[in-house]
């Protein structure tokens, strides 16, 4: 382990942390930016040109805000709660793999902190690690709509977990590794001289699943049940203020960009684009390009998310469930077991 | 039954296709119109920056008239306080002194005159009622304040400057003219 490696990972590791906050910060202005214009309004615009740092005049609100702890809670619990939700919320983006290789100097970088040959399976680990956040924080509170928020947060994890693992499966089953970036390096080319289509052209339904479990995974709109703010007030962060119901908040967008890198490295080619064998360009540009490719997919896929959310309305919660058990399973085992067989009359 | 308007639709509870069962065209349909809103002309309009033009019979912050020669038109006859249905008018009257003629134009004046903009429901009957064409309504906004008392205006709020006159013409609309012209026994139009 030499020292040029360590402070290799230590930029990576810093970029990526940066990076992440940064575009959950801005997720929060393009959420607003989006909700705004998808009802003809036009969204925060006071804060500097466009509202541009409206993010950051968030920001200042949430730390200078008063901090309050029930009475009744369990102190220590309110606390771990919010803080284990960020913390796996960022931990996810560890293994995915924000670009090819770099080489300078000779020497070759690649572009993502830890190459796990379970890749996947650690993103699903940190993933369902989040829920106890949320639970733990409904349940500290000692607040019967917190408590209801968190129940809810739970069940609608472990029924949707089960989907999206059963989805996946199958394209595990066509890429024979659980690890990220070779899932991402099987997809290069794409369109031009060989051609090697994103895993969606295989896998459509087990996108379908995933993306629908995605959306219940991080709480999104038409599956935000543990936050309904009609039925339970704020659900399991009723009782947080300041920078913890920030936590949060903030969690939630992480949580957004983590599953959107993940969908992109998955089924959308990852860090490869269309012609990039074909362009005649160096190792070092196709890269950068490609990193930049990578980006623009998971902001397309943060924008879906935003624009499903301001386009349905939400699950009540038996259809939540009667969607996950009833539905979602079935078809991603059917799905698996379709994908086996064509695999078998291929070969 | 018959339907008041063409935009009704009679409800059938069927079966649901296939196609309605999977939900999928249907969201589809959804995201599609909400995409076709993000190019769509915003409504909002950027206030402090940009205006609405008000009407030109906008009823805002009233004002207490001058003469030509500046001296004040009100002479403190009630009617417009009588007339107010929210009752937010009060006023207490004084005889004009030797030497303030160019302040008042008749003997009588009001000492104090006070509305009470929270209980001003801005219908412009004190404007109606006014003999003196005394009081009228503008296209000012009353702003906002942190206390009550705050809302109270008294004549130093009301009445207009002598060297800053408040065009009220605006709201002599052609027809408020042509009333005016016809009924000249009107003691006030004389």
């Amino acid at each position: 382990m030499t020292t040029s490696f360590l402070i290799y990972k230590l930029i990576l590791v810093f970029s990526v942390f940066g990076i992440t906050l940064l575009v959950a910060m801005y997720s929060t202005y393009m959420e607003r930016k989006v909700a705004a214009f998808l009802q003809d309004r036009i969204g925060p615009d006071r804060a500097g040109p466009f509202g541009i740092l409206q993010p950051l005049a968030d920001g200042v609100k949430m730390f200078m805000k008063e901090e309050i702890i029930p009475n009744v809670s369990n102190k220590f619990l309110f606390i771990a709660g919010p803080s284990i939700a960020m913390i796996t919320a960022i931990m996810a983006g560890v293994v995915i793999p924000w670009g090819n290789i770099l080489v300078i100097n000779g020497e070759e970088y690649v572009l993502q902190i830890a190459d796990l040959n379970i890749g996947i399976l650690y993103v699903f680990a940190v993933v369902s690690f989040g829920v106890y956040g949320i639970m733990i924080g409904g349940w500290a509170s000692n607040n019967k709509f917190s408590l209801l928020g968190a129940i809810r947060a739970s069940a609608q994890m472990i029924s949707y977990e089960i989907a999206m693992g059963l989805s996946i499966i199958a394209l595990i089953m066509m890429t024979g590794t659980l690890s990220l970036r070779e899932i991402a390096l099987m997809q290069g080319g794409g369109v031009g001289s060989d051609w090697n289509m994103w895993n969606v052209v295989y896998q459509p339904l087990g996108f379908l699943m995933f993306i629908i479990c995605a959306f219940a995974e991080c709480n999104r709109m038409p599956f935000d049940l543990p936050e309904t703010e009609t039925e339970l007030v704020g659900g399991y962060h009723t009782e947080y203020s300041s920078m913890k119901l920030g936590f949060y908040l903030f969690a939630e967008y992480i949580n957004m960009f983590t599953s959107s890198a993940v969908m992109a490295t998955l089924y959308f080619g990852g860090f490869n684009f269309p012609f990039q064998n074909d362009l005649g360009l160096g190792q070092n540009a196709v890269t950068i390009i490609g990193t930049i490719f990578f980006f623009a997919k998971i902001a397309f896929f943060i924008f879906f998310f935003m624009w499903i959310r301001w386009t349905l309305p939400r699950f009540r919660y038996d259809q939540l469930m009667n969607l996950g058990w009833k539905i979602l399973i079935p078809l991603a085992i059917a799905n698996v077991a379709i994908t086996g067989l064509v695999m078998i009359l291929l070969d | 039954m018959q339907s008041l308007t063409n935009r009704s639709k009679v409800v059938v509870k069927k079966e649901m296709t296939l196609a309605e069962r999977l939900y999928l065209p249907a969201i589809l349909g959804g995201v599609m119109i909400t995409i076709r809103h993000l190019f769509k002309r915003k409504a909002t309009i950027r206030y402090p920056e940009k205006k609405r033009t008000f009407s030109a019979v906008w009823r805002g912050h009233h004002v207490l008239k001058r003469d030509d020669k500046g001296a004040e038109r009100c002479t403190a006859c009630g009617l417009c306080a009588v007339s107010c249905p929210a009752e937010a008018i009060t006023m207490t009257s004084g005889e004009r002194k030797k030497g303030e003629e160019h302040l008042y134009r008749e003997e009588k004046y009001a000492v104090t005159y006070e509305i009470n903009m929270l209980r001003c429901i801005f219908c412009g009957l004190c404007e109606e009622a006014c003999p003196k064409e005394a009081i009228f309504l503008t296209d000012r906004l009353v702003s906002t304040d942190y206390g009550r008392d705050g809302f109270i205006y008294g004549k130093d709020k009301l009445v207009e400057p002598v060297d800053k006159r408040i065009d009220v013409s605006k709201r002599q609309t052609p027809d408020v003219l042509a009333f005016k012209q016809l009924n000249k026994s009107a003691s006030h139009n004389r």
